[in-house]
């Protein structure tokens, strides 16, 4: 089994998974992370969001994520990469992705890190539904994410 | 001759999480949507043209006009939610 992906329940440690990527890589200049954690509103929202359930797409997911992971290493000279993805139970303030990029350079680092979030966000088979005062409901697709993946020259349309 | 179908998110809420249907050559994932729409009833409601759904085969995303091998596992669900 990969250990560059790992969807899981349990919360994660960017310290641990950060000193996992470097250890005894001299060649690893720059680390780039991104956590994404769960809000209590949406843009504009009250702040109504009481707790989050994921689903995903047992084996589909891994390897969806696996192939993202392959295309940034074409794209971007990266020497290592790790994505977390948490599913059940999430509630606000709790850490729900984690993605982090080693490379000999910030600029490789910083991009794929975030060619990998705007990837992951329109072609992970994840779907979200927020608990509110007046029940659940089903997180909607967002249009702005097919466009963060069109900057790329990845023409999306899950939202659409 | 089979193939399996599998829903996620409100699609299975709506549909269940899975079920079996017979395979016929040439089939495209555009018209086995096509036959659980013709059902009527919850699926017609659920995967009914201009809903957006999203699909895949064999746990590879694909559109509407790919082709469904004998055996495969197909897979409806709404646009993804992640990150």
């Amino acid at each position: 089994m990969s250990t560059r992906v790992r969807i899981q329940t349990e919360d994660f440690d960017l310290g641990a998974e950060v000193a996992a990527l470097r250890v005894g890589n001299p060649a690893v200049g720059a680390v780039a992370a991104f956590v994404g954690t769960v809000r209590d509103r949406n843009a504009g929202g009250p702040a109504d969001i009481s707790a989050m359930e994921l689903e995903h797409y047992p084996g589909m997911t891994e390897a969806a994520i696996e192939a993202m992971i392959d295309a940034a290493m074409q794209r971007f000279r990266v020497l290592g990469a790790c994505v977390i993805h948490r599913v059940g139970l999430l509630k606000p303030l709790d850490q729900i992705v984690l993605v982090v990029v080693t490379s000999t350079h910030r600029g490789d680092a910083f991009q794929a890190c975030e060619f990998l979030m705007d990837y992951l966000k329109t072609q992970a088979p994840f779907w979200k539904k927020e608990a509110t005062p007046e029940g659940a409901r089903w997180v909607d697709a967002r249009v702005a994410d097919d466009a963060a993946l069109a900057r790329w020259g990845i023409s999306a349309s899950n939202a659409a | 001759m089979s193939l399996t179908v599998r829903y996620f998110a409100s699609l299975r809420e709506a549909l269940g999480p899975a079920e079996t249907l017979p395979h016929a050559p040439g089939l495209t994932l555009g018209a086995v949507r096509s036959l659980l729409v013709a059902r009527g009833g919850a699926h017609a409601q659920a995967l009914a043209p201009g809903r957006a759904v999203r699909c895949a085969v064999n746990q590879v995303m694909a559109d509407e006009s790919a082709a469904v091998p004998d055996g495969a596992e197909v897979a409806f669900f709404p646009p993804v939610t992640g990150g």
